[in-house]
């Protein structure tokens, strides 16, 4: 791979990572309405509600807020850039981290009551699914010898077969991630009257909009990030299939189940997320994965 | 038509507020936004929060306890917006018009762009409204 072409991609993602976010959620939209026996809107809906939000006045309770925002779409946007640039897997992370952070951040800014739950909340969620992320770049490490995303890269062989454990904990946090059932604790995306709207109540206008590309980038990361897992070994295009299933199985479990409350997110995370990767690590020290 | 236009149309977030109203046209308002009439395939959605709406859907007469209440909603939408009255007593105070604590219809309060007769409103109708509503978008700020 050489620079030229690396810097090529991370271009070409930059751009196509939101349209691949966006339809995303549009898909998931229209499924999500034939699974609760409706017609649903058309595909391209969340790319309507984004111009419509950019067109509309802003309004800011103060200039933090409006700073957040920005911040948030920046460094998610840099976190995918490090990540086709095959750089470190923990400074990707630790991007990612700091950019989902502003969204707390910006609404704790404000007075409004809403606004403060909603920040808790998201901090809760935090609190939920970063030991699983943190936590799991340690037996791919151990795997591909290094933290590098290029390791993995040269690993040669799939990671799926060694380290599916690490993969169904994977899958937790990108179920609180993407903010779906059971774990929509911060902000429903259902019920669009979560106590006012949860993390987001005080963004309006061209700062939602912000936020929201932020949220197809944040997913297009992911589910890429879940593809690592069958990225060499011959059958690359597995990779992708990894992805958009594991987004699938989040559509499903969605639908099917009920939100449950904070306290229970967090035990259920902490305690299947990490048992489950730390079992994987001894596996892999023993030499049985 | 811009992009901007087809956009605004196309993805109307209502605001639903009840000044006062018997409930009747509250009840119709939720009828729509059921499996059976669907209005999420319009990309219409019913918000909780005054700060993402653009059309603001007020039931009942307005009145003197919570007319502030109503205005102040009203103003914490962003442009561009559209206030729809349902039922008659939002458009006109209907059979409380003469009551003491009663100001008369919606429009006493906030300037109204569409009203939706009956008593209580048919969810048809109420749809209806809304697409009738989005004509006002369509040539904002030309």
């Amino acid at each position: 791979m050489t620079t030229a072409w690396l810097i090529i991609s991370a271009v070409i993602a930059v751009i196509v990572a939101p349209l691949v976010g966006g339809l995303l959620k549009g898909i998931d939209r229209k499924l999500t309405a034939h699974m609760q026996g409706r017609i649903g809107p058309p595909i391209l809906q969340p790319f309507y509600d984004v111009v419509k939000l950019l067109g509309k006045r802003r309004i800011a309770a103060n200039g933090f807020q409006i700073a957040f925002a920005y911040a948030f779409l920046a460094l998610i946007v840099t976190a995918l850039v490090f990540f086709v640039l095959r750089q470190d897997l923990l400074v990707v992370l630790f991007i990612l981290f700091f950019g989902s952070l502003c969204l707390p951040l910006g609404a704790l800014s404000v007075k409004s009551p809403y606004s403060q739950f909603g920040g808790h909340r998201e901090l809760l969620q935090f609190l939920a699914y970063e030991p699983i992320l943190l936590l799991a770049t340690i037996p791919i490490a151990l795997k591909s010898r290094g933290f590098p995303v290029s390791n993995i890269f040269e690993y040669g062989q799939p990671l799926l077969p060694h380290l599916w454990l690490t993969f169904i904990a994977l899958l937790v946090a990108l179920a609180i991630v993407m903010r779906k059932s059971p774990f929509d604790i911060s902000s429903s995306e259902h019920a669009h009257q979560e106590i006012v709207r949860g993390v987001i109540t005080e963004y309006s206008g061209p700062y939602l909009a912000l936020i929201e590309l932020g949220h197809w980038y944040e997913m297009a990361l992911l589910l890429s990030i879940l593809g690592l897992f069958w990225v060499t070994g011959g059958l690359w295009w597995l990779s992708i299939i990894i992805g958009l299933g594991s987004w699938f199985i989040m559509l499903l479990v969605d639908n099917a189940s009920a939100r449950l409350n904070w306290s229970w997110m967090v035990k259920f995370a902490w305690s299947v997320g990490t048992s489950l990767i730390a079992l994987n690590i001894l596996f892999i020290n023993l030499g049985w994965m | 038509m811009g992009l901007l236009s087809i956009s605004r149309a196309k993805s109307p977030w209502l605001l639903h507020f009840d000044c006062g109203s018997c409930n009747g046209c509250d009840i119709e308002i939720l009828a729509a936004l059921t499996p059976l009439y669907d209005v999420e395939r319009f990309g219409i959605l019913n918000m909780g929060n005054p700060k993402h709406a653009d059309v603001l859907l007020v039931t009942g007469p307005a009145n003197w306890r919570n007319y502030r209440v109503l205005r102040n909603l009203y103003e914490q939408m962003p442009d561009p917006k559209a206030v729809i009255a349902v039922g008659t007593c939002g458009c006109t105070g209907g059979v409380f018009h003469n009551c003491p604590n009663i100001i008369g219809g919606i429009d006493k309060v906030i300037p109204v762009d569409v009203y939706v007769p009956g008593c209580a409103a048919r969810p048809e109708a109420i749809i209806d409204a809304v697409v009738l509503a989005l004509e006002k978008f369509k040539g904002y700020g030309k």
